[in-house]
């Protein structure tokens, strides 16, 4: 058994006792390998006794989970109206420019802190009241 | 010693809450992380002896301390934005340090899950129903009445089930409320269940709020001795708008694509692994532990207007001077909420626009600012109040391509199972694209003279776009399963009726149109 099929049986262990485990248990795998690839797709049916496809079609529906790991930092634009409203579009060309191809940009449509727009996520960190310097700085510093 | 209090809400960590209350620390204060106000503007804000100052940086602490900080704003509680809520479900707020199971206690926690169980089960949804709460998720759908279902279904197992997905933007009072008062929500499921006869409550959450998460669960550890033996869980959404309707989060919690289900059956008999289930917005069951108090209930049902009672903890968020969380009465009209609450636009430009209710609620002109906040009201209006988010734009705002972000964001976030919002949020997209470039050309497929109904001499202009547009919407609105299908035309229409300019770019808006 390879180290990655031994950790995805511990991870399925793990949430055994749960009602409807597999979104808890696909936010593991996404958490510990950057992906749910078709390998893992495969290892998963046969531990939860499902289809390769029930699995495809729950991991492809969702946002959060990517079929490929990107090693890039990632950094997400809230472009949701109340963001927009306070000029989040404005910004963006400095930030693509200031990403390059060296850090992942994506979309959120809202992070709850609407009233201080444009904001933006980095892991667990938030940001505010960006402007265009402010977002060049986050995006370079990631 | 100085008491210091600090939020350690995610807007005043976000602008950097943790720092100053180092600062302040190292300068030898007490500290204490509390809830925060909902003040936004003013985050991170520093309380001493209750008076408030913010928006604080590192550079004001000496200043704040010795008195000299021009970033005052006197007693917090007298300041006209929170001196004029009504703040029942908020009551705590930036009061108690969140996780504090002793704040709680001494702030009337738990009073009335003690109250609750020396009474029948059938008499505390009595009280739910006199109090006229209604659903905060947006459909308002009478609380009590839903729990007089599930309470009456059979079954071995019944759930409750807590929408805190809170996809709508402009919206943050779920968040703010698991931040800042987590242990009141679990109260109320608390109380949900014992009325209902529920074993396991979950609160099923977007990933986009780690710190809200983080605190449902430090807070529901320590409440397990109070609310045993009832089980608590928190589950973690994976970024589908889609997954706060109702149906397709239970499909969600159970591990399968967020895909919205037909109705009937209703969730309240069918729910939850096809048992009978609560699924109720967070700020209804906040809402449950004031009104199972002593008097609670007559006490919410005075508040408010015809069938809107009680109060709404709204949101002013967007292009706005005083953003924030502010908790009143049903029943102010729109115009005070953002003109003298909210102090207009945060640029000082005049108001253009402002949605109420999320991506799906309509956009209101400055015309209609005096409308009354109330759900009866709102609709008569072609407008909703949803969860209460209140959205302000200034006149730079293309409202064009606002209208087309609404169909984007449907068509980004569409479950997929009906026609009218899957294809149709991708068509519609595109109707808007050619309205704003004038229309288009023929295409060679439309030229072929088999094509009978299709001119040929020339190609289609802006103003049939705007009719195909129109049937579009009816389409989606009438042809829908879900409000994400049925509810985008409202942003949609609501942008053309009132600013019919912004569509129509270099081309001149048809006479029809025009005022
Ligand atoms: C597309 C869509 C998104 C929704 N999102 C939410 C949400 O984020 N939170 C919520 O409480 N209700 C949401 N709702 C409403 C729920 O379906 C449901 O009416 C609500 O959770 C019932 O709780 P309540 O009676 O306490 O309002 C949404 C509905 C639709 C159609
Ligand atoms: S309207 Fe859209 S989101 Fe709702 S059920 Fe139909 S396809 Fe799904
Ligand atoms: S709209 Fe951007 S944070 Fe809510």
């Amino acid at each position: 058994m390879s180290d990655k099929s031994q950790r995805i049986g511990e991870i399925i262990a793990a949430h055994a006792h749960e009602e409807g485990p597999l979104l808890p248990i696909l936010h593991d795998i996404q958490h510990e390998f950057g992906c749910v690839d078709a390998e893992t797709e495969e290892m998963l049916a046969k531990g939860l006794n499902l289809t390769r496809a029930d699995i495809h079609g729950v991991v492809s529906f969702y946002h959060d989970y990517t079929p490929e790991a990107d090693p890039r930092p990632v950094v997400q634009i809230c472009r949701a109206e109340a963001c927009k409203a306070n000029g989040v579009e404005q910004l963006m060309g400095a930030a693509e420019a200031a990403a390059g191809g060296r850090v992942k940009l994506s979309t959120v449509y809202c992070l709850g802190l609407c009233s201080a727009g444009p904001a933006a996520r980095t892991g667990d960190d938030l940001h505010i009241r960006l402007d265009e310097k402010a977002i060049t700085k986050l995006i370079e510093n990631v | 010693m100085t008491l210091v209090k600090i939020s350690d809400d995610a807007l005043a960590l976000a602008g950097g809450a943790d720092k100053l209350a180092k600062a302040f620390e190292d300068k030898g204060c007490e500290v204490h992380r509390t809830s925060s106000w909902g003040m936004q503007w003013l985050e991170p804000m520093v309380e001493i002896d209750g008076k408030g100052f913010g928006p604080a940086t590192l550079d004001d602490v000496d200043a704040i301390l010795d008195g000299s900080s021009d970033k005052g704003i006197g007693v917090i509680e007298e300041h006209p934005f929170i001196a004029r809520q009504q703040r029942l479900t908020f009551a705590r707020a930036g009061k108690t340090r969140p996780t504090s199971i002793d704040d709680y206690e001494d702030t009337g926690g738990w009073q009335a899950w003690k109250r609750v169980r020396t009474m029948e089960p059938a008499a505390v949804i009595e009280e739910v129903l006199a109090s006229g709460l209604r659903g905060r998720g947006g459909a308002g759908f009478p609380t009590g009445i839903k729990w007089k279902t599930v309470a009456e279904a059979k079954s071995d197992r019944k759930y409750i089930v807590v929408n805190a997905d809170e996809g709508d933007s402009g919206t943050f009072a779920d968040r703010m409320l698991m931040e800042g008062d987590p242990y009141q929500l679990i109260e109320g499921m608390a109380i949900a269940a014992y009325a209902v006869g529920a074993q396991t409550a979950y609160i099923y959450t977007r990933s986009e709020y780690p710190h809200a998460i983080a605190k449902m669960e430090e807070a529901i550890r320590r409440a397990e001795p109070i609310i045993a033996p009832l089980h608590m869980e928190v589950r973690m959404g994976a970024g589908a708008y889609v997954c706060g309707e109702e149906t397709s989060l239970l499909n969600s919690l159970e591990g399968k694509r967020g895909e919205v289900r037909a109705k009937p059956p209703l969730p309240a008999l069918e729910g939850f692994m096809g048992k009978p289930t609560v699924v109720n917005n967070v700020l209804t069951i906040a809402a449950i532990p004031h009104i199972l108090a002593e008097g609670g209930a007559e006490e919410y049902a005075r508040l408010g207007v015809d069938r809107s009672k009680g109060t709404m903890p709204i949101q002013l968020a967007g292009n706005i001077k005083h953003g924030g969380l502010f908790e009143v009465a049903f029943g102010l009209p729109l115009g005070e909420l953002v003109n003298e609450i909210g102090g207009g636009t945060f640029t000082g430009k005049p108001v253009k626009a402002v949605q109420v209710g999320g991506p799906l609620g309509a956009y209101i002109h400055p015309d209609q600012f005096d409308l009354v906040f109330g759900y009866e009201e709102f609709a008569a209006a072609d407008a909703l109040i949803g969860h209460a988010g209140i959205t302000v734009f200034d006149e730079s705002v293309d409202m064009g391509e606002m209208a087309r972000f609404a169909m984007e964001f449907c068509a980004a976030e569409s479950c997929g199972k009906c026609t009218p919002c899957r294809i149709g949020a991708v068509r519609g997209v595109e109707v808007i694209d050619r309205i704003r470039t004038g229309g288009r050309q023929r295409d060679i497929l439309e030229l072929r003279p088999q094509m009978h109904n299709t001119t040929k001499d020339k190609g289609r202009e802006a103003a049939e776009e705007v009719g195909l547009l129109t049937d579009l919407c009816e389409t989606m609105k009438f042809g829908s399963l879900c409000a994400l299908g049925g509810f985008t035309p409202y942003p949609v229409m609501s942008a053309l009726k009132h600013w019919p300019q912004d569509f129509f770019g270099e081309s001149e808006v048809p006479a029809e149109m025009a005022d």
